[in-house]
């Protein structure tokens, strides 16, 4: 469908339209998923290599979020990379900057989820899979992603607006990631350990609402980032 | 006079007050809460006013980011930026007053040679570096951003996300996790001194002098920077 429709289309179909375009776009730029995907492998397999399979469940679990924040970092830093000044003022002058970060939220959660069930995968055949509840674990999981989408969307406008220079984007995103990281390891313990669901209600909520919060910010203060 | 007082008499006010919370807050008889908490419970009158001030001026930091983005004005820009430093000052205050109190309080838990007897990692302590490291982070993105305009509207946008970061990560999620501060699951000793009457006739008047005071290291900041950037666009 050609750009020019994209005026008439409001709402829900405007979001479905702008994340269209993000498959798209990502689908012609092959080499920039694959890197991502190489990326995640290769620290993976260090990782792995490193802890030489001599590993305890809690420390297990720490390293497998690192490693899904580092992947995280890496993922959404390219969400802004891709266009050219010309075609940002295109496409906000057709969508609206506000339903262009909640299209590309939506696109780096689905995107990091994928990516994080594949880190999983291959961390569990590397290092071992010693989860007492899978499912609980996954839905840790895909909260995660969820999570670290929705606030390093924004971070990584932030940071290629300030010239993308080298660490920008951790320096900004790991403090601010650090307290949900934090909820995150506490969850996914309990998962790990096979306790009572009911444990884990306050962290449920806890992400819910930073989850939320980072969304609706996100899509309040896109529009005065862009505005130049 | 009247006018002077009128401009002035909150640094006064300020003095005052903080030399009041000194005098009184290290020589006053309080209530006896055995060993040696008697004596050290006296450094709620100067740890606790460091984040009350530390909320005021990050509050004041947010709110002035929030107009710069509704009406462009620079000047609400340098008025942000000051506050959060000055706000940081207040914090490492904070950090370090209570990192010297826990090291007094918990001497007879903590064995004095353990790392702990410095750094707990009681889950207040934990977050709120993490909150300044979040204002550090804020300091280096404008610190790299060359031109004043963009620097002012993309610092006011992390500023916002900053601040509302700043308020599950210090007030809810320590509650959550429990640990040596009030509100936690073991509490604080501390916790009944604020129903006692002894404590409150100094802790109150200590907080608004240091919030009077660092509202007037604002000031003094502000016509600083005022006066830095009008030098440099005379060049």
């Amino acid at each position: 469908m050609s750009n020019t429709s994209l005026n008439s289309l409001v709402g829900f179909k405007q979001l479905r339209m702008l994340l269209l375009r993000e498959v798209q776009l990502e689908w012609q730029q092959k080499y920039t998923l694959s890197g991502i995907l190489f990326y995640a492998f290769c620290m993976v397999f260090i990782i792995s290599l490193s802890l030489s399979r001599s590993v305890n469940p809690a420390i297990w679990n720490g390293i497998f979020w690192i490693i899904l924040l580092f992947a995280a970092v890496n993922t959404a830093a390219k969400s802004f990379l891709s266009e050219s000044p010309g075609q940002r003022y295109y496409l906000y002058q057709l969508a609206g900057p506000g339903m262009l970060i909640l299209a590309r939220i939506l696109y780096n959660a689905s995107l990091l989820i994928a990516l994080s069930l594949v880190i999983l995968i291959l961390y569990a055949l590397f290092s071992g899979f010693p989860v007492q509840s899978p499912g609980m674990f996954a839905l840790c999981v895909v909260i995660g992603s969820t999570g670290f989408a929705s606030v390093l969307t924004l971070i990584s406008g932030i940071s290629a607006l300030a010239g993308n220079r080298p660490a920008l984007m951790a320096i900004l995103g790991f403090p601010i990631l650090i307290p949900f990281l934090n909820v995150l390891i506490r969850m996914s313990r309990i998962a790990l350990d096979g306790l009572d669901n009911s444990l884990m209600q306050g962290d449920f909520f806890f992400s819910g609402m930073m989850i939320l919060l980072s969304i609706t910010l996100s899509y309040l203060l896109f529009p005065y980032l862009w505005r130049e | 006079m009247l006018k002077f007082l009128q401009k002035n008499g909150y640094k006064f006010l300020a003095v005052g007050l903080i030399g009041y919370a000194l005098i009184f807050g290290l020589l006053r008889e309080l209530p006896d809460m055995g060993g040696n908490m008697a004596q050290t419970s006296r450094n709620v009158f100067y740890h606790v006013p460091m984040w009350f001030t530390l909320y005021l001026l990050m509050g004041i930091s947010v709110v002035y980011s929030i107009k710069f983005l509704l009406n462009g004005n620079e000047y609400n820009d340098t008025v942000a930026t000051e506050a959060a430093r000055t706000g940081m000052l207040f914090g490492l205050l904070g950090l370090s007053t209570g990192i010297i109190w826990s090291r007094v309080t918990w001497r007879e838990l903590i064995p004095s040679d353990s790392f702990a007897a410095w750094w707990s990692w009681d889950p207040k302590q934990t977050m709120v570096v993490v909150a300044l490291m979040i204002y550090i982070a804020y300091f280096i993105l404008r610190a790299g951003i060359e031109e004043s305009s963009s620097r002012a509207r993309i610092g006011a946008v992390y500023n916002i996300f900053a601040a509302a970061s700043l308020i599950p990560l210090t007030l809810i999620l320590p509650r959550m996790l429990g640990g040596l501060h009030p509100g936690g699951d073991e509490g604080n000793p501390l916790e009944n001194i604020r129903l006692s009457i002894e404590f409150r006739v100094v802790f109150y008047p200590s907080v608004l002098g240091f919030m009077l005071l660092s509202i007037w290291i604002l000031e003094l900041r502000v016509r600083l920077s005022l006066l830095y950037n009008r030098m440099f666009d005379a060049e």
